[in-house]
């Protein structure tokens, strides 16, 4: 089932209120592995082949959020000209690329799609005669916001109708949403001084609580806008690539971009040629920092008992060599004393030595001196008796 | 209690210590860079960031975070890195060296968290984040946690140069007994906050050049913190040689040589195996090709320039002993730090961007961050005249000798 | 309660939330472990 925006009004109706709908649901197969989104969550298909450049999206949007009317009116279409992004006062901007740009992808489409349209009949589907594609750019809502995921008080939220919603009563203002977005879609209130905001599509959250569709949708006279439930809307693209295969580059944007979002994108080219970087991977926000925010926990687990342990082996390790130190110095205390001992008794020895020869000298003198005194008396003696 | 307190609030009214400002040129600088930022501040406040800065839509974050946050955290790793060198892994050699590691630390942060003030919208909801709504998915409420916590255990780890100053002896005995648990505290929040700085980017890589976007950048953030701190803990020493001589005593005087040749030859080491790590993510994300356009030259310029040079002369430095050459390194060392994270949040960031809508800082935000700096330096003077940071307050002398092995008994 | 998480997203927010509380929680018992561990060793105590 397709939803076009009548068909939907009448939906709504039947489920009384749209959010009531969405508040039953119940996950079918959702589990903590593996993270589908919402269940029959809304989105936006926007075939930019339909889209003529009109403006009056952007004046819906203006309108519906209350802002400021600017400086040229709505209706003119000279501010197509320059390349736009989304600003504090404009949630959404359509940008035109001239057909210069992607002159051969777009004449050989075109050209086939004429051949093919008159097979077709009335299901003929052209770019429009001007030869200029036409693409809105909003807040593209995603599965998985990168916002939310950058946001460090969770001002930004994935609600369950698709919409990423942001409450300004926590933002700090920190710009790291900003910083996140892959689409560069969050603008932020830099004139505000005490009180700035970060502005940005709201899907019309408001809106579709009442079972109304966002402005922007309800207000296309082309269809080039598309609200429903995202699945059917990817089955319905699905079908229109299928159909007109000329028509379209075989390629939703916003299926799996960043991990999907709820917005999703047909184009006659290829996305980059329309303004729409094409090299943004599938991983979604909260992925790529994954790894890292897992780190986190472990390095507070390990790196105190890492720590204390080296603290602990340094510390031993001072006290092994302080223990050393002290042995060491005992050592020589004791090798000291011994020599001291050794020196003393060999002193004594020396002494002892030394004081038996000089008794010995001395006996040996007393005895000499004995002997060569009666030696003498003798002599004395014997000349007297001469 | 309340004798107490009259004695501290005399003692700071009446300290003789405390002397009159001369008139010299550089105060008369500071105090017109002062007043300046005084203007600054009240044109942000009353105007808008829109009115002092030069970011749009496309560059949410200039300068203050890639200057004021970016480089103000790395530059003030000194603390973590010279305390646990000193504390946890026993290198006693660095003890000196410590009380004017902390201080800066404790400084950057203070005026990081200052700088955060001007940056962020609606400031007094700063505390959000931690208090009120946590946003655990992200990995600034990594940093901001982080940040929050560490500040406190540098003011902490700070304090006893306050006590001691003060007169406090029984508190100040108290938190030192504190120390290795502060630490270790210090090291863990360091670890965390340092590399999820590098982190913030990981959810960028269609905005960041792939030469440096790579998923290693938590670990380049953490591991550059580390000579950065090194090479800070050298560069400022040997400013404050050149100014604060008077006020160092032996003991800091005949360590900080060996501190510098010391924290040289780690830092030339760190440097090396950081190199070897920017290879690896070279070669992990097949990166090769974009070292032959204009980025990869710069990418070399930052590597080669400001990483691979330093580092070799921070090796010829340790090799030769020479202390003179080793502070010309670390000029060098910290200038590559600069423009690692200026690359990574401003130069590098939106690159594909045309160049008109590529971002420029306006003179009032070089301004203000001139002024916050200036700020740091007025308190760090006004700290080191009077707190014992450079020397050793002659009532604990003994104590801190023996630090090492009592101020773990609590 | 059982609580179905449609977004990684929500996820991580209800996770992460759970294992800062663990972070605190070790943050605090790991040194006061570390003193029951050595509460007995010699009066120069390694912490």
């Amino acid at each position: 089932m397709t939803i076009t925006r009548r068909k939907f009004l009448g939906w709504i109706g039947g489920a009384a209120a749209g959010s009531a709908t969405l508040a039953g649901t119940v996950a079918h197969g959702a589990s903590n592995k593996e993270f589908k989104g919402y269940p029959g969550s809304f989105g936006v298909l926007h075939d930019i082949t339909k889209c003529i450049g009109c403006r009056k999206c952007e004046q819906a949007c203006s309108e519906v959020n209350a802002m400021p009317a600017p400086n040229k009116p709505f209706d003119d279409l000279s501010v197509l000209e320059k390349e736009r992004r989304t600003t504090v006062t404009t949630h959404t901007v359509v940008n035109k690329f001239d057909k210069r740009e992607f002159d051969k992808s777009a004449t050989s489409q075109s050209g086939n799609a004429e051949d093919s349209g008159d097979k077709l009949g009335g299901d003929k589907q052209v770019i429009n005669s001007s030869g200029s594609l036409f693409v809105k750019k909003q807040c593209n809502h995603c599965l998985e916001p990168a916002c939310a995921s950058a946001c460090f008080v969770n001002a930004f939220k994935k609600d369950r109708t698709g919409a990423v919603t942001y409450n300004e009563s926590l933002c700090v203002g920190c710009r790291y949403c900003m910083v996140a977005c892959p689409f560069n879609i969050p603008t932020y209130e830099y004139d505000e001084p005490l009180t700035p905001r970060v502005m940005k599509c709201t899907l019309c959250l408001p809106r579709i609580q009442e079972g109304k569709l966002p402005a922007c949708v309800e207000i296309c006279p082309k269809e080039a806008l598309v609200f429903g439930e995202r699945e059917e809307l990817i089955k319905q693209a699905r079908m229109r690539i299928q159909k007109y295969p000329d028509n379209y580059v075989d390629h939703i944007y916003g299926e799996h971009e960043m991990g999907g979002t709820s917005w999703l994108y047909l184009s006659p080219v290829p996305f980059n040629e329309v303004g729409m970087r094409e090299d943004l991977g599938k991983h979604s926000a909260p992925e790529l920092t994954a790894g890292a925010l897992s780190a986190v926990p472990i390095v507070v687990g390990l790196w105190p008992v890492l720590l204390t342990g080296i603290y602990a082996i340094s510390k031993r390790k001072d006290k092994i060599a302080q223990e050393e130190q002290k042995e060491a110095v005992a050592k020589v205390k004791e090798d000291a004393q011994e020599q001291m001992a050794l020196k003393l008794e060999e002193l004594k020895k020396k002494m002892n030595k030394e004081r038996e020869i000089a008794i010995k000298t001395e006996v040996k003198k007393a005895l000499d001196q004995a002997a060569k005194a009666s030696e003498a008396k003798a002599t004395k003696l014997s000349e007297e008796e001469q | 209690m309340t004798l107490q307190t009259i004695s501290i609030k005399s003692r700071l009214i009446n300290n003789p210590l405390i002397k009159k400002v001369e008139w010299t040129p550089v105060n008369i600088v500071t105090a017109i860079i002062l007043v300046m930022g005084f203007f600054l501040t009240i044109a942000r406040f009353f105007g808008g960031l829109g009115t002092v800065t030069n970011l749009d839509d496309n560059n949410p974050w200039g300068v203050w975070i890639g200057f004021d946050l970016l480089c103000g955290v790395a530059l003030a790793a000194g603390g973590y890195v010279t305390s646990s060198a000193c504390y946890i892994f026993g290198l006693k050699r660095f003890h000196s060296a410590v009380r004017p590691a902390i201080l800066t630390a404790f400084l950057g942060y203070a005026l990081v968290a200052f700088a955060l003030n001007y940056d962020v919208g609606r400031p007094w909801r700063l505390p959000y984040p931690v208090f009120y709504s946590p946003g655990t998915s992200s990995l600034l409420f990594e940093v901001g946690l982080c940040v929050f916590l560490y500040l406190n255990v540098l003011f902490i780890e700070f304090t006893p140069a306050a006590f001691e100053w003060l007169g406090l002896k029984k508190i100040r005995s108290f938190v030192v007994g504190l120390t290795m648990i502060l630490t270790i505290f210090g090291v863990v929040l360091s670890t965390l906050h340092q590399s999820s700085l590098g982190a913030l980017f990981l959810i960028a890589p269609s905005k960041l050049h792939p030469l440096w976007y790579s998923g290693y950048l938590p670990v380049y953030f953490f591991i550059s913190s580390m000579f950065a701190g090194m090479s800070m803990v050298i560069f400022e020493g040997s400013l404050a040689h050149k100014y604060l001589h008077h006020k160092m005593d032996d003991t800091h005087l005949s360590e900080s040589d060996g501190v510098v040749l010391g924290f040289s030859k780690a830092a030339s080491f760190v440097m090396m195996g950081y190199l070897g790590i920017k290879l690896i993510g070279l070669a992990i994300d097949n990166n090769w090709h974009h070292l032959f356009t204009g980025w990869g030259l710069w990418f070399l310029f930052e590597l080669i320039g400001f990483v691979a040079i330093p580092a070799f002369m921070y090796a010829v430095a340790a090799r030769d002993k020479n202390v003179k050459f080793a502070r010309i390194a670390s000029v060098f060392a910290v200038l590559g730090i600069i423009l690692n994270r200026l690359n990574i949040s401003l130069i590098a960031f939106n690159w594909h961007l045309p160049s008109s809508q590529r971002y420029f800082p306006s003179w009032m935000e070089i301004a203000t961050s001139v002024f916050i700096v200036t700020l740091g330096i007025v308190v760090y003077r006004f700290i080191t005249a009077y707190m014992p940071i450079l020397y050793e307050h002659s009532d604990y002398k003994h104590d801190n000798s023996n630090q090492n092995a009592n101020s773990h008994d609590d | 309660m059982e609580h179905i998480f449609y977004t990684l997203q929500d996820f991580m927010v209800h996770t992460k939330g759970i294992t800062y509380l663990i972070m605190g929680g070790l943050l605090i018992a790991l040194p006061l472990f570390w003193l029951f561990l050595t509460g007995r060793d010699e009066k120069n105590k390694t912490f």
